[in-house]
Order: C-alpha cells, then structure tokens, then sequence
C-alpha cells in the first residue's frame, strides 16, 4: 500500500508539490489571526484553586492591576518643591490613564488630624509652591511615620517615591494593555521632560502584562534568525547537497506558516512559551529530513538511480519515522495535562507540527527530490568508521560501562533532591528587559512587587468594628511585621489607631484601637464622608463591612521562604484567630503553587504517555522483554539531567517541570531507531547479542548522533531567550537529551548484551554482517582492517 | 439652562419633607448590605436645602445623624453626631466625592441639585423607557467633583430626571442611574420611589428606595442645628 503511494507521489511530483504548498499556505493562512496574551493569568486555568480564591478576593474588594510609577529625584530628596509639584502633577494626570480607579501617592494621601472639634481630612501636600522649608520636612516627617506610606510609597529616607494607579482592565480587547501601557509611558516621558531633575521607572502588574508580548517578539526577532543560520550549518555540513538542503528548509518553512495559521485558526493565543514552538518543530522537522536525505544520498551513492534511492530510503525509513513521530506527539500531548494553559498549547502546537513536518518529509521532500537535480554523494557518510571502533569499545568493555555508568545515573538520580522550587515571576524576564530593570529599582529603593493578601473575616456584619476582631487583625499585623523579608502590612487598623487619635485631639496616649464597637463603627462612618473620589476604603473593606483586605508586601524572597512564611502565618491564625483562618491569596502565591502543582499534574501525564508509549514499542518492536528493556534508556536521561541540575543550578519551576513530558517523546526516538535494528539484526541476520549491538551502531549511530545534536543545539539557542521560562526550559531539554544519547550509546547496550533475550544458535557470520551491512560493496580496504584486529573472534570472513 | 431652571421652579414651594431611605449594596460578587435611614429636609430661600440624616442601620451607627447645609456656592456644611462619642464633629473636608456610607451614590450624587452647581448644555430629545425626554448635559462647577460631565434624561412633560450617564475624570463611562416609579405628592412634587446605581467599572451596584413621603410636616429652622442632631435619633 505505502509502496503504491510513494510510487504515486514520485511520479505526479508537480501535483504533490503543489498540494503541500497549497494546503500549507492554506492551514497558514490562520496567522492573521494569531494574538498574543498579555496577562499573566494565561499561566492559570480556570480551576486552579489559588486564582479562584484571588479572583473572589478581587471581587469581594476591587481588582488590584497596577501601574507603579517610581520617582527618583536626582538629589535624593523627595520633599522639595520641585519634586513635589512633579509627584502632584503626576497624581492628577494619571487620572488619565484609562479604566483607572483609583490614584495613591504622598500628595493625595487623606490626612487626618484634629483642628478643636472638626476632624480635618485634606491631602497630604496641597500646594507644594507654596510650602516652607519647615513645612516641608514636616510633611516628610508624616509621611515618612506613617505606616501606610512608608515602604510602599515613600521610601524610609525619602529618598524615592511611588504613584500607584489601580486600573481595572474589563477584559474584552487585547489591546488594553497596551493602551495602558503607552499611556504610562507616555507620561513617563512627559514628566521627565518638564523635570529634567527627576528619573521615573515604571513596574506593576500591567506593565508585566506588557512585557509577555514584547519579550516573545524580542525572542522571535533574536532567536529565529540564530536558529535558520545553525539549521542551515547543520544541513549544509551533513548532507552535503544544495537540493537536501533547500528542499528541508522549504518544509521548515511551509510547516512553521502551517503551525502557526492552525494556531490562530483554532483561536490559541500566542504566549512567551508557545513562541518557542516554531524552533521546537524546526528542529524534529530536520530529523525525519535527514534520516530520509542520508538514506536517498547513500543508496544514490551506491549507484542506484534517483527513483530506485529515493522509494529505498522510504520504505525502510517509513516506519521508524511514523513510528517516533507517534512517540513524539504523545510525549508533546501529555502536556496537556499541565497545569499552565500556555504549556499545553506548546504541547498541542508541537504535536501538530511534527505531525506536518512527517506528512511533509514523505510527500513534498521525495517530490521535490526528484524534481531538483541530485549529484550522488562522493566518499563515506560522516564518521562511520568512527561509529565501528566505538561500538567496539562498548562491546569489550560492557561490563565497566554497565557498572560505571549504573553508578554515574544513580549519583546524578540522587542529586534530584537539591532540586527546590522558585517561581519568582519578575525573574521570568531576565535584565535585558525593561519591566526587570525597573521592578528591580523598585525593590531596592522603594517598595516589592511580591504581595500576600488575606480577606480577614469577622463572621457577622459589621463585625470589622468589633474590638476584637481589631485586636486580632492588629495581633497579625505585628506578627507579620516582626517576619523576616516583611516589607509592608496594609491593615485598617493603622487607619483605626489613627482616627482614634484625631478623636482625642490628636493626643498620642490614644494611638491605640477604639474599645468599643459601635465607636469604631461610627469613625469609619466619618472618616468615610471625608474621603473623595476614588480614595475610598472599599478597596479594603468589603459592603457588609464584615471583612477587611489585609494586604503584606515582601521583598524578592524565593517560593519556598514565601511558602514558609505563609505557612506560619496559617499557624499564627489558626492558634490565635481559629475563625478567620484563610489561604493567602494574590498572584505571587498562585505563582508560588503553580510550580509543584504543574509537577503533579505533569507526573500523572509523563506516566499516561510513558504507558502509551511502551506499549506502542511493545508492539511495534513485537518484543515484552525489549519493549520492557527500553524502559530504561526513556527514563534515565530525565532523572540524570535533573540530578545534573540539581548539583549546578538546583531551581526548578514552572518551565522545567514540563520538560519530563517533552523530553520523552524525543528521547523514545533514539531508543526506537537502535533497538529496532538491534531486534532486525537478531531476528532476521540472527546474530548473537554482541553483533546485533554492533550492527545497530554501524547502522543507525551516526544518524542518532547527529540528530541528537541537532536537537541539542535546536534547544541549546532556547536558552539565548530573554524569557527565563523558555531559556531553563531549552537548556534543560537540551542536557536531557544529551544524556539520552549517552544513555543509548553506553548504557542500552551493555543492558542488551547482559539482558536482550536468549541467544539464537550463533550465526557463524553473524559478526561480519553487522560490519558489512553498513558498507555494502564499499570501501574493502577498511573492512580487512577492521577484521585483522578482530579476526581471533571472527570464525570466518567473507561476504554473505 | 431653561430646562433645568423649569426643573428647580417646578419643584420649589414643598417646604420640608421627611422619608425614610434604605441602600441595598450588591458588590460584583454578589453579596448584599442594607443601609437605613430617616431624611429630613427643609427648604432654604434662595439657597440650597438643609438636611438631616439619621442613621438607623447598620446597627453599629444606629442613632448618628448628619446634618447638611447646602450651598449654592462655595462647599456645603456638614456635621455629623457620633453617639458612641457623644460629639458632634464638623467634616472638614473640601472634598466630598467619595461613596456615601460604602454605596455608588457619592455625596453629590444625592445632595439638593441646586441648579448653581452646574453648567449645563441641550443635547437633543430622545426618550427613556418610551417617555419622551430632553437630553441635557451638565458640567459640575466644583472643581473636587469626581466627574467631568453627566448627561441627564428629563421628562418633557413633568420635568424630572429619568436617568443620568455619569462620566469619571478620563471621561470614560462611570455610573448610570435611573429614577423608577415616580409619585406625585401635593398634586406638584415629584419623588422617585427608587434609585438605582450601577457603576460599570467595578459592577457594583446600589438600590436607593424611598417611603413614608410626608411632605409639610411642620419642620424649622430649629430641627437643623447641631443641638438637633443630638437629639435626632
């Protein structure tokens, strides 16, 4: 059947050219259509528990996407005239910015004090011009006590200041955002301009939304260029042949247009991850060129005429191909069972282009093949003779490399512990990128970007007046003050003591919580009236005023010391305040989760598709014990690799834990292409163990080698991306597969030789079939050679 | 301009009413809070209304009242009892633009609409609900207000506001409005049983239901001074 077909694709090549082409450009024409996300919520699904609760926290309160201005006056002192008027102007205007709620910065901040027996609610600076050098560093003074402003927008010394814009973006058009963002920016360069004394940096959630889409255009316009010159190094060095590269180059291109236009057909949003795809294809598209190209040149060659080389190479190269094209799109589909939306899209993305680049490398390439003109190659296929001399040196010394090599993955496998969790989103972007450089700033000089927040339930309505309740919050606040990394707590009790205060004529003894219900009530009433638009509470208290937001700023702290601390936090409620216990909530901590999350999810999904794909060997290989046997060599390289990292970088995350199901499928092909030619070599050359594993070298391991660069350098230049995701990712794949290689090269076959099934009575030429096969009526001069060194274990010595 | 001077004409000569008041907050989650209140109100020649406001739920702010002197000009006076305290405080504040006890009602929303506080401009006629209606647009002369602009809908034939877009300080779509189930009382005086708020950038929402109009209940001066708040509970 698959005879008949290629016979028909050789023949109408014109026709099959002009269909790949057609329904390429076709399937391609969806690229229009491609958007790209820019919210970091894509890396959530909707089930996940952690941005339930956060979306229900923002409901209850209001949303908190922000856009943080940070000012820093050359002189290093906010409270000048100068400074101050910019800050100022700077808080009216981005009034401006759209959906925009509300406005926080030290010239609008409500203060409250007493003035005989009215309670004075008026903005911190009103006129900057106007203030004295007295009045000046008394505003400082206040700004600089008070614990709602200090280390969220003015720092301890004063030295930098925040304007933070609350938007609440609807959600409907991509181009928010954006519209957002350039009007920051706009502003940005507005201010400077008319403060030539001031320096601003812009960070807040919006500005990270921002920077996805930005950081995977950077990537595609650094990385894509990079990866076409390797692809074309690597093609021009291995086939040695203009018309093998070009026509490969085609494919890569008419699958990547394909890909990507099925891509926006189906409505998936492009994101930092899924952006890595087109170099993920390219680089498993090249694969099943080249083990088409080397076999077509190579018969070629041999003197075969083109029609004869090319149906050759297809027929035997069809089913291993089919055959780890299956194992790869099972290893990229089980990463729908991430955790992170954006991972399963790169899983489904991939596996719909390496389902192409087959389709493709058996139509279009043999066509075009056959319409390009063809040299037949010249001298011996890359380093052979090497590939002999080494599978020599596995053979004597198999016992060695099955300990040595034992050892040496046990060890690595041991390493895997070191391995600790960090998801630090801000550390998605590396420092090329603007959002880093000026979150960085930030931490260092103002305030941190990573927040916990609780919504504090007091069980009855109204209940947020209750004094205990205040003391309780009030007991959390200072536990969290005294934690370590703690840089801010937003708590109404701070507003409470102060109101407490204004009440009693601004007397400091009454600094302390209102002991009485309804006079705590009846403050926040007041206090209430006074405040104008959009400087409300009700972004901290919910409408029953049965529950406060309480909201705790940490510096760049790792996952693991975040999670530990808010592990203390549930215990410190739990022993004090049983009743208003609650998973903190806020992106930082959907973050912090998603990593181990994702590791579970992928678990179960790596196990489905590990099942999937022995039982496919099992099958194809038509061998229990085999198919068993190549257990081994699939699942090694993951736990060397993570073991090798866990000794050198030892963070894992989000990106990295997607790699085990990625991997596998890749990983699979190498141990499919040498183990069939291991069983092809027992089953119908009938060769001893030893001399199927020595045929399986001379025959595929050159072709494993050099794909297996290939790949390594195809995910190599993954790690030059700017998103930190993608270059862990790609690094870490990289090492996987490169211990794959190492595991199929020096580990599989001592395995095979100690424990690859019963001898066959031993073909007493067994030992020059597997040598000879590769050479065919080659080189005569080499075979001698080779034979002279190991005639003592060859009985005889000629050509079957 | 006409119109919204025939709107203060038309509801001029009530000399005082009182009614009670009740808020039912719905936040976008969809968790609701009644506010309750008494209301009071005395008309003032040639400027704005006086008006008292007590308290009755949330029970925590049970008997707090608050007294305001509306101003044609220049800020309103506001005083407010806290009995917790058994003080009365003046709220000085210039800037009065935030919500009114946690709803989407602002203080300005709700205040006496003297026909000083705006500039107005004629849009068109259309209709609201199938009732024939001017469009007008109003700009607020306070310059604290958290508005640019509103347009309102007035009935051609009763000249009473059916509905009113606000717009935020960007200009972008705020709040809407919408006055349902007006009365007549004194054959003159038209009150909307309810007001219902919606705010379109957050989806909270507040329902503003009036009763027990009475209309000339023999209210003076001496009901609206910080003495009387006191006693108002």
């Amino acid at each position: 059947m698959s005879e008949a077909f290629f016979q028909f694709v050789l023949k109408h090549r014109l026709l099959v050219i002009f269909l790949a082409v057609t329904l390429s450009l076709l399937m391609g024409s969806g690229v229009k259509q491609l958007q790209f996300s820019n919210d970091y919520r894509m890396f959530f699904s909707e089930e996940n528990p952690q941005l339930k609760a956060f979306e229900q926290l923002q409901n209850t309160y209001t949303k908190n996407d922000n856009v943080l201005f940070v000012i820093k006056p050359r002189n290093d002192k906010v409270f000048t005239r100068e400074t101050l008027t910019a800050v100022a102007a700077l808080t009216k205007e981005a009034w401006q910015i759209p959906y925009s709620l509300r406005v926080d910065s030290i010239t609008n901040f409500q203060h409250t004090y007493a003035e005989g027996d009215d309670l004075v609610v008026e903005d911190l600076v009103l006129d900057p011009q106007s203030l004295t050098d007295e009045q000046l560093a008394e505003k400082q003074q206040i700004a600089t006590s008070d614990p709602l402003l200090v280390n969220r927008l003015i720092s301890p010394t004063a030295h930098t200041t925040g304007v933070n814009v609350t938007v609440q973006l609807p959600g409907k058009k991509l181009t928010e955002v954006p519209e957002v963002a350039s009007m920051a920016r706009e502003m940005v360069r507005n201010l400077e301009a008319d403060y030539p004394h001031i320096k601003v940096h812009l960070t807040g959630m919006v500005m990270m939304n921002n920077a996805f889409p930005s950081a995977s255009l950077d990537d595609m316009k650094s990385l894509y260029p990079i990866m076409f010159g390797a692809v074309i190094l690597v093609l021009v060095v291995m086939l040695r042949s203009i018309p093998g590269t070009l026509s490969t180059l085609i494919i890569i291109i008419l699958m990547i247009i394909a890909t990507l236009g099925l891509t926006g057909w189906l409505g998936i949003k492009m994101s930092p991850p899924t952006t890595t795809v087109p170099i993920v294809i390219m680089t498993l598209a090249i694969a099943d060129c080249v083990h088409i190209l080397v076999n077509f040149l190579h018969n070629m060659r041999d003197g075969e005429n083109k029609y004869q080389a090319m149906m050759e190479s297809l027929r035997i190269n069809l089913q291993p191909i089919f055959l780890t094209t299956l194992t790869t799109a099972i290893g990229f589909l089980s990463l729908n069972f991430s955790e992170a939306p954006p991972f399963r899209d790169l899983g489904n993305m991939s596996a719909m282009g390496v389902v192409l680049a087959f389709l493709l490398s058996i139509t279009f390439l043999p066509a075009m093949m056959m319409l390009l003109p063809v040299k037949a190659l010249s001298g011996d296929t890359l380093g052979s003779v090497a590939m002999i001399r080494f599978s020599e040196f596995v053979v004597r010394n198999k016992k060695g490399l099955l300990w040595g090599m034992g050892i040496v993955i046990l060890f690595l496998v041991s390493q895997i512990p070191n391995n600790r969790l960090d998801d630090q989103f801000v550390k998605y972007f590396d420092e090329t990128i603007t959002f880093r450089q000026a979150t960085d700033f930030t931490t260092e000089n103002l305030t941190g970007i990573y927040l916990v927040e609780y919504s504090l339930e007091s069980g009855e309505t109204g209940g947020i007046s209750e004094p205990k309740f205040l003391q309780k919050v009030e007991g959390f606040a200072q536990w969290y003050r005294q934690q370590p990394y703690v840089l801010h707590v937003n708590s109404i009790t701070d507003i409470m003591k102060r109101l407490n205060r204004n009440m009693h004529e601004d007397d400091n003894d009454w600094y302390r919580l209102p002991d009485q219900r309804d006079l705590s009530a009846q403050y926040l009433l007041l206090y209430e009236f006074s405040l104008p638009f959009g400087l409300d509470l009700n972004n901290q208290i919910n409408v029953k005023k049965s529950a406060i937001r309480f909201t705790v700023t940490m510096e760049s702290i790792s996952t693991q010391q975040l999670l530990k601390i808010e592990e203390s936090a549930q215990a410190w409620l739990t022993e004090h305040a049983p009743g208003m216990r609650i998973d903190g909530a806020s992106p930082t901590i959907m973050f912090a989760h998603i990593g181990s999350r994702n590791i579970i999810a992928m678990l179960k999904g790596t196990t489905l598709a590990l099942v999937m794909i022995s039982i496919i060997l099992i099958f194809a290989l038509k061998s229990l014990r085999i198919g068993g046997l190549s257990l081994i060599p699939n699942l090694v390289p993951m736990g060397m690799a993570f073991g090798l990292w866990g000794m050198f970088v030892g963070e894992v995350g989000l990106a990295l834990s997607v790699v085990t199901g990625m991997t596998l499928g890749i990983v699979v092909d190498d141990t499919v292409h040498f183990l069939s030619k291991y069983l092809r070599a027992r089953r119908e050359k009938n060769m001893d163990r030893e001399d199927a594993v020595r045929y399986a070298f001379s025959t595929v391991g050159t072709a494993l080698w050099v794909t297996s660069l290939v790949l390594m350098v195809g995910f190599g230049i993954l790690a030059f991306s700017h998103f930190q995701l993608n270059a862990g990712m790609g690094l870490l794949t990289a090492v996987t597969l490169g211990f794959a290689l190492i595991a199929d090269f020096l580990f599989l076959p001592p395995l095979l030789i100690y424990f690859g099934g019963k001898n066959h009575e031993a073909n007493p030429y067994s030992h020059c079939i597997a040598i000879c096969a590769r050479y065919g009526t080659g080189s005569y001069r080499r075979r001698t050679r080779f034979g002279d060194r190991h005639g003592d274990r060859s009985t005889g010595y000629r050509l079957p | 301009m006409e119109i919204a001077t025939e709107i203060e004409v038309r509801d001029t000569g009530f000399h005082d009413f009182k009614a009670t008041m009740s808020m039912l907050l719905r936040n976008k989650h969809g968790e609701e809070s009644l506010r309750d209140m008494r209301n009071q109100t005395l008309e003032v020649d040639n400027d704005g209304n006086k008006t008292l406001v007590v308290f009755d739920e949330p029970r925590d702010v049970k008997g707090t009242a608050l007294l305001s002197f509306s101003h044609k000009a220049g800020d309103d006076d506001q005083w407010l009892y806290l009995p917790a305290l058994k003080r009365v405080k003046r709220i000085a504040s210039r800037n009065k633009s935030g919500p009114f006890m946690g709803s989407e009602f602002a203080y300005e929303d709700i205040s006496s609409q003297e026909v000083e506080k705006y500039n107005y401009k004629f849009i068109d006629e259309g209709g609201h609900e199938g009732i024939p209606s001017f469009i007008l647009e109003r700009y607020p002369v306070d310059p604290n207000s958290g508005y640019t602009r509103q347009q309102v809908w007035v009935d051609k034939e009763r000249y009473i506001p059916l509905k009113i877009d606000y717009y935020d300080r960007k200009n972008s779509p705020l709040k809407t409005l919408v006055f349902r189930d007006y009365q007549q009382y004194l054959d003159q005086y038209w009150r909307a049983d309810e007001m219902y708020m919606e705010n379109h950038q957050t989806g909270k929402s507040t329902l503003l239901t009036w009763k027990q109009y009475g209309f000339r209940s023999g209210l003076t001066d001496g009901d609206f001074n910080k003495n009387s708040l006191k006693r108002a509970r």
